[in-house]
């Protein structure tokens, strides 16, 4: 036959082969390739092809297709004992090699199981409700006239009621008000309480079991409460809180019911649940109409569905109310979406969030880096295998000629690897249980988020996991092995070609340190960022200024009180920290422009107090509670935004602008400064002066040399004011880290992640350079005999490390530094510039651990005695 | 009754069979028919038949010499059982007494 002749698809060949009973295998196959060559003449080669191929998939029939042979699984039943012996041999006799695999599958599966116990934990997140598959929130979408839309969780009154009255193929609806809050006094106990307001279907929709009381009515009256088991013994003690009236402010509310706690994975926390007819007969008018449609921003509206309701008619009657709202009403379009209970924690983008949530994205990327990771130790178990495979050959070749079958073969190296795989999961466990108080504390969100508890299905997907892990790592070494040729092995076994996949090798060695490379540098640039953003330049100092929160204390009086203390030097009053991430907006006219504007509310001494700079103007002076306001500061952005006097400061200084129907003289002009965090550009922001009194900050600036003194010292003021209510003082400098809490997590995932990949890398190349010098050590020894320094001899072993080292590299930075200059930091609006030093850190980390480990070993094999070497055999 | 009475299509491979002697393998089967019946003859349904035919009795097959046509594949070769000769037999025989009985008259003008 000659080569050029055109041949039916290969695989298709194969296919036959593999499900065609051996006795009618080879005339079929040879009447298909009759036809084929037929067909090649009339109707040409790709033709004929496709006819071949589906011909092949016509013939897959009953009595073509080849019987299952039982003595095979039986063989493997009985040889199972035998694999789990020479297994367990093998692991004891490779000690270093063994270890290598062992602890790389550990610490990259106590990872993967951290994961796993995250998806775990999501999944069994509201569980206890029976209803929960049943149970959907309505979420609300605003689309803005900028095309920006905001999304949130909550939902009109109107909307609720709507769906109440005139949904059809809803079994259920209750509507939730968020806010409810204050100190819960019985006789002389005063404890602070928050919780929701629910109405009387609240509980039927939702499994919170009542203990005492009735859970149908406990919601119905006005004025009812129902505490958790929690609360009821903060407030009661051990006396019976059924029935017993407790009063907020000046309002009495009666304990109708007491429920059991709210489990940990529940998407909503609340203290008490107050009657939503409570609302109602308060006919409160607090933030605009409460029954407007436009007012989406307190309400939850929740909704089950019957058995077997249908989602999507329901979707679409609610549809039908928002298009028939949104015409009769003005203002921006809204649109109402029913989310099921179960996509509730993994979604962190809406607003007014009900309880904590998490972003499904980032479980997906840590989910993708686990892989990475677990992935690289598997590269390791296959390399190390198949570069040992010289010594195992023999072992196999007697196997095979003693009637071990391919599949024998491969089902022993497969268990091997499981095996291992299982031991190795032992020992994650014990990391896992290590790990997971630190990943927990890493941020006060995770711990509200998750418990990541132990429960016997998660053990079993632990095993499953490690099962898993055994499988890929050990398939390609069992391929390999059951693949030797026995008369080649058993005759003479230097002729096995070990190095036949070198190349495969060494990809994989250069993508292990790619990954690392990146994990690295990613961290030193994240941590430099980091570090970056907490100490910007805001336009402002916060250095040894303390905040304040005002809980509803008189602000006067504990000013009065501060003024005393030494140490405070300096205190000013003001609405909101800025550069936290918390924003007040409000409209400005000016002239016919009018604009959405930041404020902040501020005393006479907040300005000096955080040393703002002046562009012109002067400071904004105190006015009394009954004079009209009249002044206002304004940053540079503002007279750009209404290009007031032409950008000009000087000159702006006297302009009128109109707030709140008032017309406000600018007084000064301050540059502009980071009001929201470092995420967002400045922005055009007034700042007027108000009387903070109860709700906004107290700051300080505070001289002193010991703080927990002077702590104390506040404390104890505070509590001469406010006896039920905690302190809530803060540095400034402490409250920004915090606004960037998340990157700090971020990083210190990264940080993690990037220290396991380079200990697995770091294992695999030893692995690999110990076999690869032990294999050398003849050559070695001879090369000395002539005449080799020792030198010379390192380089030469060490040389093929290093250029795969460098490929690495050579792939990963410019890599980083792209992935960090096109996609990350553009995110951010202000940021330090990126160094190639933070490259070059990683890099030179990297690069010693490796040298290191690449030098000891060839180092070693260098100075052996070549006598001794060369005396054996 | 199994493996006496035979369908039709069985009974034009079977005769087919009979008729190529030496040279009946799977391939030659399908041109033959396809020339004969003037009907297009899937290599599958002939595979088939052959199966069922042979696990009848009424067919018995040996593989060939190999030969460097059909990608060095042997060919399998099939003839006709002594019970596949009766049945044959059989069919004809039945076939000879219904025409018998048919009065001449009845099929004039057909052709």
């Amino acid at each position: 036959m000659k080569a050029s002749q055109p041949a039916p698809p290969k695989w298709a060949e194969r296919f036959l082969c593999w499900y065609c009973r051996p006795a009618i295998l080879e005339d079929l196959q040879g009447d298909l390739y009759e036809y084929f060559e037929r067909n090649v003449k009339a109707k040409g080669v790709k033709r004929a092809r496709i006819i071949y191929i589906l011909d092949v998939m016509k013939f897959f029939r009953i009595y073509t297709v080849r019987k299952p042979e039982f003595i095979n699984l039986l063989i493997h039943w009985i040889m199972i004992g035998s694999y789990i012996k020479t297994s367990g041999r093998s692991i004891v006799r490779n000690k270093l090699f063994s270890t290598i695999n062992i602890v790389g599958l550990a610490i990259s599966m106590s990872v993967g199981l951290l994961v796993l116990a995250l998806i775990s934990d999501f999944h069994s997140y509201d569980n206890f409700h029976e209803n929960k598959s049943r149970i959907y929130r309505v979420n609300t979408t605003q689309q803005n006239s900028d095309n920006s839309s905001i999304n949130l969780a909550t939902s009109s009154v109107r909307a609720g009621k709507r769906i109440k009255e005139s949904v059809t193929g809803v079994e259920k609806v209750t509507l939730l008000r968020r806010g409810f809050g204050g100190d819960a006094k019985v006789g002389e106990a005063v404890i602070p309480l928050s919780g929701l307001w629910a109405d009387e279907t609240f509980l039927s929709i939702f499994t919170f079991p009542v203990i005492e009381g009735n859970a149908a009515t406990a919601l119905k009256d006005p004025h009812s409460i129902v505490l958790t088991e929690t609360s009821a013994r903060k407030i009661f003690g051990s006396r019976n809180a059924l029935g017993q009236s407790i009063k907020f402010d000046t309002t009495n509310y009666v304990v109708t019911a007491v429920m059991k706690d709210i489990p940990k994975l529940s998407h909503m926390y609340f203290d008490a649940l107050v009657s939503f007819s409570t609302v109602d007969l308060a006919k409160p008018d607090l933030d605009g109409d409460f029954m407007s449609w436009q007012n989406i921003y307190s309400n939850y509206t929740y909704i089950l569905l019957p058995e077997h309701g249908d989602v999507q008619t329901v979707q679409a009657s609610i549809d039908k109310i928002s298009a028939a709202e949104n015409k009769v009403q003005e203002g921006q379009p809204i649109d109402l979406k029913i989310q099921p209970l179960k996509d509730i924690p993994l979604n962190a983008k809406l607003g007014n969030p009900i309880g904590p949530s998490m972003n499904g994205i980032a479980l997906w990327i840590l989910g993708g880096l686990a892989l990475v990771i677990i992935l690289s130790a598997c590269f390791n178990y296959t390399n190390l295998s198949i570069a040992r495979s010289l010594r195992r050959s023999r072992e196999i070749g007697i196997r095979k000629v003693m009637g071990a079958r391919k599949l024998h073969v491969l089902a022993q190296f497969v268990v091997e690897a499981v095996i291992i795989a299982l031991l190795a999961v032992i020992l994650s466990f014990t990391l896992f249980m290590l790990l997971r108080a630190d990943f927990l504390s890493m941020s006060p969100m995770l711990q509200n988020l998750l418990s990541l508890e132990l429960s016997p299905r998660l053990i079993l997907w632990f095993i499953l996991l490690a099962i898993t892990v055994g499988l890929l790592a050990g398939i390609l070494p069992a391929l390999f092995f059951a693949r030797v040729n026995i008369i080649k092995v058993l005759k003479d076994i230097s002729s096995m070609q070990v190095f036949r996949h070198i190349n495969m090798r060494k990809a994989l060695v250069v993508v292990q340190y790619t990954f690392s490379l990146v994990f690295i540098t990613t961290t030193i640039i994240g941590y430099n960022q980091y570090k970056g953003m907490i100490s910007y330049d805001l336009g402002f100092t916060t250095e040894n200024i303390v905040n304040i929160k005002l809980n509803g204390v008189k602000g006067d009086l504990l000013a009065k009180e501060l003024k005393e203390l030494p140490e405070v030097t300096d205190m000013s009053r003001s609405l909101m920290v800025t550069s936290l991430g918390s924003i007040h907006g409000m409209q400005v006219k000016y002239k016919d422009d009018s604009a959405g504007v930041w404020l902040n509310l501020i005393d006479e001494n907040y300005l000096p107090l955080h040393q703002h700079k002046f562009v012109a103007g002067r400071n904004i002076h105190a006015i009394a509670d009954s004079a009209k306001e009249s002044e206002v500061i304004v940053n540079e952005q503002l007279l750009k935004r209404f290009n007031i006097a032409k950008g000009d400061p000087e000159k702006a200084v006297g302009e009128e602008l109109l707030v709140d129907n008032m017309r406000l003289t600018i007084v000064g002009v301050v540059k502009d400064f980071h009001y929201g965090t470092l995420l967002r550009s400045i922005e055009p922001l007034i700042m007027r002066y108000a009387h903070i009194q109860d709700y906004g900050n107290i700051n300080l600036r505070v001289q002193t040399n010991d703080w927990p003194a002077t702590f104390a010292k506040i404390n104890a003021i505070w509590q001469k004011v406010d006896k039920v209510h905690p302190l809530e003082a803060r540095f400034y400098s402490d409250q920004i880290q915090e606004a960037y809490n998340q990157f700090s997590v971020m990083v210190k995932i990264f940080g993690f992640l990037a220290f396991l990949a380079v200990c697995i890398a770091s294992m695999g190349l030893l692995g690999m350079v110990v076999f690869s010098t032990e294999t050398r050590l003849k050559e070695v020894s001879i090369r000395k005999v002539l005449g080799a320094s020792e030198v010379r001899l390192v380089y030469l072993l060490s040389k093929g490390f290093i250029i795969l080292l460098v490929i690495a590299a050579c792939i990963a930075l410019p890599a980083t530094y792209f992935f960090f200059d096109k996609v990350v930091l553009v995110k951010f609006m202000y940021h330090e510039p990126m160094r190639i030093s933070e490259l070059a850190w990683g890099f030179f980390i990297v690069m010693l651990l490796a040298l290191i480990m690449i030098g000891s070993q060839t180092l070693r094999a260098a100075r052996s005695n070549p006598a001794e070497v060369l005396k054996n055999e | 009754m199994k493996g006496t009475n035979l369908g039709e299509f069985e009974e034009i491979v079977l005769l087919t069979i009979a008729a190529l002697v030496n040279d009946a393998y799977s391939v030659a089967i399908c041109d033959e028919l396809g020339k004969n019946t003037g009907r297009s003859v899937k290599l599958g349904v002939v595979h088939a038949v052959l199966n069922r035919l042979e696990e009848k009795g009424l067919l018995k097959s040996k593989l060939g010499e190999a030969t460097s046509a059909r990608g060095g594949k042997r060919k399998r070769f099939y003839s006709v059982t002594s019970s596949g000769k009766a049945a044959l037999l059989k069919a004809r025989e039945m076939r000879e007494q219904l025409w018998n009985r048919i009065p001449d008259f009845i099929l004039k003008g057909a052709s």
